[in-house]
């Protein structure tokens, strides 16, 4: 078969993500996809802007925001962005075992950072009762967070199912842009938590 | 895989080879008969309401079916018929254009078509399961919050199943443009027509996000209790406004920009002349996409933004006539001195080019902010907008049937057929709409079910309702025309028009694969080029070889299919506890079928050179 | 599918410029790093007034974002001009809906 042999070469070529025009596609194809996803986040901060005073009587966003827990989170997802480099960087020297071992990592990671989001969700809820339903803020903030949760969680699906069904066969042509586009998305993520933290939590603080 | 054998298949094997087709082509004819379906019920719609307003105070509808109506009409029209069919033709004739042998993503192409048909279909299902949605195809809130019933609840979910084909769809087309073309097919040597598909993705791709962050807002405020549009609770109706606008602007580009690539396509070739201003028209269309992005509050005007966003968005309104204009004078100046030939398709260009003009000069009228109070919600919107639309996009996409037919189906549609569609309808059209102007400025507002005798607008909408039909019988021939071009229509050569452009060298239709070997590309009107100054055919950029497909799937109607069912979950969980059963038994086939996805490997498969090599030229 | 066989073989050259690159990106994380130590710190001790606050939040934000589009995600690398494209009309597209929403939206 002749594209076995063309997937799995002799020498593994420079950027193994844009090899074969497949790779090339998935690559600028994906970018394109990050490009439509910052006007998805940015309706849902302008959503989030527009309605964060709107309370309705209940708890502020002063009032519910706790610093510790969103700089340990932020720690995590920023670190995790950084093990997903470590991982592209031994794709790049076509380590494959290392590749998995900082992917691994990765995913530990962002595991952490979605325990710490739905310790704080219940925190607000049985602690303030603040829900989705409460007020308009309420609806905003959940959204808007609840939004990038839920693309945490879909990456991490995502990450820990190419671990698996590549872990047997190592790296060839087929799968390097299948890794290469995820460490976009996830940093992509990173890029949200950023403006959350500051536009959220930060200014939320600040009032 | 002869395509001797292709045609001795039963119906079952056709049904299933388009039920898995990846292939564009065919994916194009999918789009083009569901476009039409939706057109047509669309058309059926709009019937109904100009019959409901043939004289005052009739009762050939109830109001509240009325409401149905007309919401259903707005929105099938825009998103389940124009967009289709325009995605249709892009995919038909895009990849061939630029000597592609298929699209980026073949999988994600037919995702994208049968996101749009399923979400198209549950919308759809809202007339037999307790009314269609009623708010409006703007679906404004707080009306489509208080709307009783689920029929708005299906606009929600419709139409995010169906935006989301829409956006896969443009990403694909711009990663095809990105990454496919020819070898030699620079940017600045595209035909218009793949330029404009490539524009009008980039809108697709910035503007659908806006319109599923708006109907997620809606869906939870529907259907989960959440307070966005709240006003007790600290909601704000404005920001539904401003999402829907910042999307529903950009959308009416998407819409007419493909229109204008065809229109430069047909009026080229059939003036025999190379596109006057080519590199003008090119940046007039990014102008265009450009000021498109900055214009949305202009359907806001009356909302009470203040005098300085008004002033700035009515700017940058007028600001776009200056584009168009540049398009207008392009397509006149390119017929100019041109050996014109006047056949159906050519009609439909001519005649868009005054209805267009006469659509833009009402564009700039209520693009005024202090005539637009006036205007404002009145039949003279509604008229202008389906100057533009009418006269822009269905002229268009007529237009393009017309020229593309014999390239995507292998026969052409009858001449005589397609002048009297031509004529019936164009009158029709100026019938139905050009009265509306003066039944708006008389006072009659957009979206009422009857109007009181005597106030001077009985005989408008009579004329009206006469030209409506008018239109109805041009669908009609043009109907008949399909089916008798499909029995006994002429058998059209590869290039039967003297094209200009790449989509004539190959077959008609073409083969799966389009390009035996892929062009090499010389200039602009690679075609033309080759026939002036060469062998009548481009040069092969390689020399023949295996040609690598991709795998036909079933995975994308499944996984739509999920996305359909988990809809209905969606809708009827408020009230029935079932509907749970729906909403996650749904949810897993559509993210199983994604699962397959991934983990199973899809290599294609290729075709062997000695096959090709046996194949006839 | 064959299993892959091949070799780790990098060339030596390409194995040496992966390395630089690397250290540039443990550079970037750690620029990162600080610049939200900074941002939280400046929001944690109250130090400053709110009306310079909101402004270098968005400064240290915007930066960040900056250096993981160009360095973590390689767009400053060649071959990244219609990603920029596509990144900067999202961007563009992004802002006006933030302004859209954030100021003109009525009360």
């Amino acid at each position: 078969m002749s594209h076995d042999h063309s997937l799995n070469p002799e020498t593994m070529p420079n950027e193994p993500e844009k090899a074969t025009l497949e790779g090339k596609n998935k690559f600028i194809g994906f970018w394109f996809f990050l490009g439509g996803e910052t006007v998805l986040f940015a309706s849902l901060f302008g959503t989030y802007i527009a309605l964060n005073n709107s309370t309705a009587g209940g708890p502020t966003a002063n009032e519910l925001f706790g610093l510790e827990l969103v700089f340990i989170m932020t720690i995590l997802l920023l670190t995790s962005s950084l093990t997903s480099v470590y991982a592209m960087y031994h794709m790049k020297n076509n380590d494959f075992k290392k590749m998995q071992l900082w992917l691994g990592i990765t995913a530990i990671l962002g595991i952490s950072f979605l325990a710490c989001e739905i310790y704080e969700f219940t925190h607000y809820i049985t602690g303030y009762g603040f829900t989705f339903r409460s007020s308009a803020f309420g609806s905003a903030f959940y959204t808007l967070v609840g939004f990038h949760g839920g693309h945490v969680t879909f990456g991490l699906a995502w990450l820990i199912g190419l671990m698996i069904r590549n872990a047997k066969r190592g790296l060839n042509l087929y799968n390097a842009p299948k890794y290469y586009v995820f460490s976009l998305y996830w940093h992509f993520i990173d890029v949200i938590w950023v403006f959350i933290f500051t536009v959220v939590y930060l200014m939320g603080k600040v009032g | 895989m002869s395509t001797v054998a292709a045609q001795k298949r039963g119906f079952g094997a056709v049904l299933w080879d388009y039920l898995t087709t990846v292939d564009h082509k065919k994916i194009a004819h999918l789009y083009l008969f569901g476009g039409g379906f939706f057109f047509l019920l669309g058309g059926l719609e709009a019937m109904a309401i100009r019959i409901q307003l043939i004289q005052p105070e009739n009762d050939f509808v109830s109001a509240g079916f009325y409401n149905e109506l007309l919401t259903m009409h707005g929105t099938t029209m825009i998103f389940l018929a124009a967009m289709p069919l325009l995605l249709g033709l892009m995919n038909a004739v895009m990849p061939l254009q630029i000597g592609a042998r298929d699209v980026a993503f073949p999988f994600l192409n037919s995702l994208g078509f049968w996101l749009f048909m399923f979400g198209g279909l549950l919308l759809n299902c809202s007339w037999f399961l307790g009314g269609a949605p009623d708010a409006g195809w703007t679906g404004y809130v707080p009306l489509s919050i208080t709307s009783p019933g689920h029929g708005v609840d299906f606009y929600v979910i419709g139409l995010q199943i169906a935006g989301a084909g829409t956006l896969i769809g443009g990403i694909n087309f711009l990663a095809t443009i990105v990454t496919m073309r020819a070898p030699g097919m620079t940017y600045m040597r595209m035909p218009l027509f793949t330029w404009t598909t490539f524009i009008t993705s980039t809108l697709i791709l910035f503007a659908f996000p806006a319109l599923t962050v708006g109907l997620f807002l809606l869906m939870f405020d529907r259907m989960f209790g959440s307070a966005f549009f709240d006003v007790g609770l600290g909601g704000n109706a404005i920001i539904w406004q401003h999402l829907f606008w910042i999307f529903g602007h950009p959308e009416v580009y998407i819409l007419i920009l493909p229109a204008f690539g065809i229109f430069s396509e047909v009026i080229a070739t059939f003036s025999k002349k190379r596109l006057f201003g080519y590199t003008a028209m090119v940046f007039a269309t990014m102008l265009i996409a450009f000021l498109g992005f900055m214009v949305w509050a202009h359907h806001m005007f009356t909302v009470g933004l203040g005098p300085v966003a008004n002033s700035i968005f009515a700017i940058a309104t007028m600001a776009i006539a200056v584009p168009t204009g540049i398009k207008i004078f392009n397509w006149l100046a390119t017929m100019w001195g041109g050996q014109i030939t006047i056949n159906s398709s050519m009609l439909w260009a001519l005649g868009f080019i005054p209805t267009f003009t006469i659509g833009g000069m009402t564009g700039v009228m209520v693009a005024s902010v202090v005539a637009d109070y006036q205007y404002h919600d009145t039949y003279f919107v509604v008229a202008h907008f389906h100057y533009v639309i009418v006269g822009g996009t269905v002229f268009g996409i007529l237009a393009g049937l017309h020229y593309w037919w014999p390239k995507m189906f292998g026969r052409i549609l009858n001449e005589a057929m397609g002048k009297l569609t031509f004529w019936t309808f164009f009158i029709g059209f100026h019938l139905t709409f050009f009265i509306q102007h003066f039944l708006g400025l008389m006072g009659m507002p957009r979206r009422y079910w009857v109007y009181l005798e005597n106030q001077g607008l009985d005989l408008g909408n009579q004329i009206s309702t006469v030209g409506a039909f008018f239109m109805a019988f041009g669908v009609i021939v043009f109907l008949i025309n399909v089916v008798y071009t499909a029995v006994k229509g002429e058998k059209a050569a590869d290039d039967p028009w003297d094209g200009r452009t790449l989509e004539w060298v190959a077959a008609s239709p073409p083969a799966h694969y389009n390009f035996k070997q892929t062009p090499l590309i010389r200039g602009l009107d690679a075609l033309w080029i080759e026939k002036t100054e060469g062998k009548g055919r481009p040069t092969p950029a390689e020399p023949l070889g295996d040609i690598h497909m991709p795998n036909s799937s079933f995975l994308p109607f499944m996984m739509s299919l999920g996305l359909f069912i988990a809809g209905f979950g969606f809708i009827y969980q408020t009230n029935h506890n079932w509907a749970y059963i729906l909403l996650f038994g749904g949810m897993a086939i559509m993210l199983g079928c994604m699962m397959i996805r991934s983990l199973k490997d899809d290599h294609g498969y290729h075709i062997p050179k000695d096959e090709l090599e046996s194949e006839a030229d | 599918m064959a299993d892959n066989t091949n070799s780790n073989e990098v060339n030596p050259f390409q194995k040496q410029k992966n390395k630089e690159e690397m250290q540039k990106q443990l550079i970037t994380f750690a620029l990162m790093i600080l610049f939200t130590i900074i941002a939280f710190v400046i929001v944690a001790t109250g130090m400053m007034d709110s009306m310079f606050v909101t402004p270098i939040l968005l400064i240290l934000a915007i930066v960040q974002v900056a250096f993981q589009l160009y360095y973590f995600m390689h767009m400053k690398d060649k071959g990244h001009d219609m990603p920029a494209v596509m990144m900067y009309g999202g961007l563009g597209a992004a802002i006006l809906t933030l302004a859209a929403l954030g100021v003109i939206t009525w009360w």
